[in-house]
């Protein structure tokens, strides 16, 4: 394989995974949004292997196939099953309509580029052109946080964050030292399972997950006293 | 062969193999149903059936109502022969910029838009509605999908753009992916196929294209079924020479043009079957979620746009 064509295969990887997270912010549904969570998770994995087939960096491979077992796998597995329990609505309920988040998403894409072009000029790596998208990722990963009523959608944007910043990492360093990185991939572990005991506290308390309930809440609290 | 005999020859074959792409795809759709379906041959023998009929018109029905069709029927063949589909240079080429062939598309929406609304009907002013709403959110996401393609040829001539990617050496452009998939789920959307419209009903309460034509008869309606299965195969060809412009030829030379006519209709007969598989395996949307599926094809042909700039530029 030559280098231009390992180039345009992480250009390609990039482009979808901007899509992934265009789509996490578009899906209606409880399991389309976790399906294209996990494609997100295969997408990282491919690209972390065809950066490590590039570099020649062999400790990618290892975070590739990390990737794809924990962010591919295992994370949507864990999150599928607490939302079966928890029997959360199938519905994903946004604060906006979508095509205004759409729109907002545009923008946010087009900010990201327009704040990465003067980085990417002076950058010699074949992935340079892949951090202005990751930049997108993580705003839309955030935008996603902020435009959902649910604490476990919120959750899922959260985590796609993560994702982003981990292809951040791979397109502007070839890689963080492994250790680091399978440092923060228990992190992630931990904290998708911490987020799911928070869940059940949440909704044996509030009775919802919806993030208002928490104030709605707090305010008869304070009404009470 | 000069090139303006192998322009006319574009042009009419587009008419004549149209009727029998409809049929095609109803075929296909019929086979993949379990059904055997009638022939490939039937929209021709309706036409026919059609052009014999007397025409039967409203009360009420004004001059546009009878203009209507040969207006729709001429603006979407003359769209139709500007697009190039076996030579790459016609003698027409300057006129086949894409901006100038979306405007007479949206000629002909309008008077059928009209002629929809001049019998003053429940079914044409709701079908006109429905028409008008889409077609706002249609054509921006067409424009924005071809305008990808522009970017990199630097024209929006088609002539000039088939050039272009003939000319450039194979890469993967994921912006011209995203455009692709813009432009079929656009090119489905103005066809006025499932999943936005349902082409084998007359009597639907979600119709659209059949409501506005639902008072027309005889050579009128003929000539507004006609027109339909023209434009359906303008959208085939606009795909092919967009996106799989390879065996189209530079010179007019018999061998050349008989090559470049059965590459032709293969790459037609794969794009009506990937249609009959996604009309088959695909339900109506409900009506107010047709917005949405056209605003996400403007936001993937957006995409598309970002991506050659983020990707593309500097490489």
């Amino acid at each position: 394989m030559s280098a231009s064509l390992v180039q345009q295969l992480i250009d390609g990887l990039a482009a979808l995974m901007l899509l992934t997270s265009f789509a996490l912010l578009a899906q209606h549904r409880m399991l389309s949004v976790l399906n294209w969570f996990a494609a997100q998770g295969f997408l990282l994995a491919a690209t972390a292997a065809v950066v490590a087939y590039g570099t020649d960096n062999h400790e990618l491979y290892i975070s590739a196939m990390m990737a794809l077992l924990l962010k591919g796998m295992l994370l949507p597995w864990l999150l599928w099953r607490v939302i079966r329990k928890l029997r959360v609505h199938r519905e994903v309920e946004p604060l906006m309509n979508s095509t205004l988040t759409m729109i907002i998403a545009l923008g946010v894409t087009l900010f990201s580029f327009h704040i990465i072009q003067p980085i990417e000029k002076i950058s010699e790596l074949m992935t340079r052109d892949s951090m202005a998208i990751a930049t997108a990722c993580v705003l839309l990963g955030m935008l996603m946080m902020i435009t959902r009523k649910k604490a476990i959608t919120q959750v899922i944007g959260f985590l796609a964050v993560e994702n982003s910043l981990f292809f951040a990492a791979i397109g502007s360093t070839n890689g963080m030292p492994l250790i680091v990185e399978i440092g923060i991939a228990f992190d992630v572990l931990i904290a998708a399972l911490i987020f799911g005991l928070f869940f059940f506290q949440i909704r044996t308390t509030f009775d919802s997950l919806e993030v208002d309930a928490m104030n709605v809440h707090l305010i008869h609290k304070d009404d009470d006293e | 062969m000069s090139s303006a005999f192998v322009q006319m020859l574009q042009a009419i074959l587009l008419l004549l193999l149209a009727p029998l792409a409809a049929g095609f795809v109803s075929t296909c759709k019929a086979r993949l149903q379990n059904r055997r379906g009638a022939s490939v041959l039937q929209p021709w023998r309706n036409l026919r059936k059609l052009f014999g009929k007397e025409v039967v018109m409203a009360e009420h029905a004004s001059w546009i109502f009878r203009t209507a069709p040969y207006v729709v029927f001429t603006a979407t063949v003359m769209a139709a022969s500007v697009v190039p589909a076996l030579l790459v240079d016609t003698p027409l080429s300057l006129t086949a910029d894409v901006i100038a062939l979306v405007a007479l598309l949206a000629l002909a929406r309008f008077f059928l838009a009209l002629a929809g609304m001049d019998i003053g009907t429940a079914f044409g002013g709701m079908g006109v509605s429905r028409e008008m709403t889409f077609s706002a959110l249609a054509e921006p996401a067409m424009l924005m999908s071809i305008f990808v393609l522009s970017l990199g040829a630097h024209s929006t001539n088609l002539t000039t753009m088939i050039n272009h990617t003939l000319n450039s050496p194979f890469a993967l452009h994921p912006s011209l992916a995203f455009a692709f998939v813009a432009m079929l789920m656009i090119a489905v959307a103005e066809n006025g196929r499932i999943p936005i419209d349902n082409p084998g009903t007359h009597l639907e309460l979600t119709m659209i294209h059949e409501a506005m034509i639902l008072e027309y008869s005889g050579r009128h309606l003929a000539l507004m079924e006609w027109a339909a299965m023209v434009k359906l195969m303008l959208f085939a060809t606009l795909i092919t020479d967009l996106f799989m412009p390879w065996g189209m030829t530079l010179e007019a030379s018999p061998a050349g043009v008989s090559l470049a006519l059965a590459l032709w209709i293969v790459k037609l007969a794969g794009l009506l079957l990937a249609l009959a598989v996604i009309e088959t395996g695909l339900a109506k949307l409900r009506l107010f979620e047709v917005p949405e599926y056209l605003s996400g094809a403007f936001v993937i042909a957006f995409l598309g746009l970002l991506s050659y700039y983020m990707l593309e530029v500097g490489a």
